[in-house]
């Protein structure tokens, strides 16, 4: 159980018993919390003696008297305020003068308790502080782990992005400075390679913005009825001038109907993902085979290739943002590194699966489970 | 009479970076000898010594280029090592080989950004060839 530190502040002894009898065994739960949270209690005498404590350890809630016999209660308040901790204060007072209260609202008291109060009263000041400060931390530690993801993915991103213009400005500066003579024919190979790199960094853009859709949830969704087959047939369409090109020959293999409740676009991102992938990672003369079949409400993509294959260790990290599993096989092959890792997030949403089996140099075989009928997570 | 030509080894898998590396250190007066990882370098080292290596340090490896550098010093360590790379400005990461533990532990004897203009390249080189 999480336990939160409470540091009681009274200078009477039956207050300080008292406080510590009603909440010792006193616990607050809370329909989003995992677990129950309890408190560690803490007994201070004086203000000093408070600030001491609280100096020294971290302390959560302090159940503060302001009648004290040093320092009063809103002394101690200010110096919470001044540190800025993470630490709420609940004002307890005898005399619940208007003047007190208005004082110790601007530095940032969380609640009252006047006394002498009811251990039912002490208790629903507690239930109301715990839970402010569950959803407070909660919320703090979401925006902090969002934020990193973000952080690092932009980082990358740009790393991604500059290195293609770097190439291409330093082909246009070769150009401008005359470097490999006066005539036009003189930069035909700087030209196709230009071509050869903008069109790289076109599909790594077209790619980052599937992504980046994807994570946003931005894009609009249209969920229906829709027969894997055609949307197979459609992308191997797509991807045939291709596989001609290099010499890989792709099969269809749909054992009946199957139909899944589910975004037609997002299937063909997730299929034209894959089935580009096995014609890209394949040697001359090769086969691509994508199979689609249905048992037991789940619909089954497989996509297997003959390809150059990776070993274990590229397998395991493949669906990560921007891998690309470099090699002597693969250094001659362009890819954003971002292809697996959007089929990975769609197939997610949908509660489905993803999985490889690969050799090195006898190819590679993806399988995409779906529930036929799935009800997406809640966005 | 003329001295015979300096051969600069340059090692990088962004095929363009190293045609246009090529273009501009063969300008500068130096033979130029390219490998596209760090398993074909490895393997030429085996062969071949060069002047002054030029080594990216992203390839197969996030730190190719360290361990090409390492390598290179054990076989050859008198040939001065560039480690050319993109990363230090997006990323935040630096290296500064300024102080001595530092130069013993990357085995290179100067740190370069890509995108370096070809005349502080030239002069970068020149320097470490004490031409």
């Amino acid at each position: 159980m999480e336990k939160l530190t409470v540091l009681v502040v009274d200078d009477e002894p039956g207050i300080r018993s008292g406080v510590h009898r009603i909440l010792r065994n006193f616990t607050v739960d809370y329909p989003f919390m995992d677990e129950m949270i309890g408190f560690n209690l803490e007994l201070a005498e004086t203000g000093e003696e408070a600030v001491e404590f609280i100096k020294k350890n971290n302390t959560d809630i302090v159940l503060l008297d302001n009648k004290l016999p040093g320092i009063q209660g809103n002394d101690v308040l200010e110096f919470i305020n001044e540190q800025s901790l993470d630490t709420y204060v609940i004002m307890i007072t005898s005399h619940a003068s208007l003047e007190v209260a208005i004082r110790a609202t601007k530095n940032g008291a969380y609640d009252f308790v006047p006394k002498p109060f009811t251990p039912t009263e002490l208790k629903a000041a507690m239930e109301n502080i715990t839970r402010h400060i569950f959803l407070k931390r909660m919320t703090a530690k979401l925006n902090k782990e969002g934020k990193q993801i973000r952080f690092q993915f932009l980082s990358i991103m740009s790393h991604e992005l500059k290195t293609p213009i770097n190439a291409i400005e330093g082909y246009l500066k070769m150009m401008q400075n005359r470097e490999l003579g006066n005539k036009l024919e003189d930069y035909d190979e700087v030209i196709s390679r230009l071509k050869r790199r903008t069109e790289s960094m076109r599909n790594l853009i077209m790619d980052m913005l599937d992504f980046t859709q994807i994570e946003s949830g931005k894009k609009q969704r249209d969920l229906s009825e829709t027969d894997l087959e055609q949307v197979a047939r459609s992308a191997i369409d797509v991807m045939k001038p291709y596989a001609i090109q290099k010499d890989v020959e792709v099969k269809l293999q749909v054992s009946g109907q199957v139909k899944v409740n589910a975004d037609p676009d997002e299937l063909e991102i997730i299929l034209n993902n894959l089935i580009s992938n096995a014609i890209k990672y394949n040697t001359k003369g090769g086969k691509v085979e994508c199979s689609i079949r249905e048992s037991k409400g789940f619909a089954t993509i497989m996509v297997t290739d003959t390809g150059i294959g990776m070993n274990k260790k590229d397998q395991a990290r493949l669906f990560n943002e921007f891998v690309r599993i470099k090699n002597e096989k693969t250094k001659n092959i362009s890819g954003s590194g971002l292809g697996l890792s959007i089929v990975k997030k769609l197939v997610d949403m949908y509660n489905g699966d993803i999985n490889v089996c690969s050799k090195p140099d006898q190819g590679s075989s993806f399988t995409v489970t779906l529930p036929v009928n799935s009800n997406r997570q809640p966005e | 009479m003329e001295e015979k030509k300096k051969t600069i080894f340059l090692v990088d898998d962004d095929s363009d970076y190293l045609f246009q590396l090529k273009h501009h250190i063969t300008k500068f007066g130096f033979d130029v000898v390219t490998a596209d990882s760090q398993k074909e370098a490895e393997k030429m080292l085996e062969t071949f010594k060069p002047h002054l290596a030029i080594f990216d340090l992203m390839m197969e490896n996030d730190d190719s280029g360290f361990i090409l550098s390492y390598k290179m010093r054990q076989r050859y360590p008198e040939v001065p090592i560039i480690i050319a790379t993109a990363v230090a400005s997006e990323t935040g990461i630096s290296f500064d080989l300024q102080s001595e533990s530092e130069r013993r532990w990357i085995k290179a004897d100067l740190y370069l950004e890509k995108g370096i203009r070809p005349d502080q390249l030239q002069r970068e080189i020149n320097k470490l060839l004490k031409l």
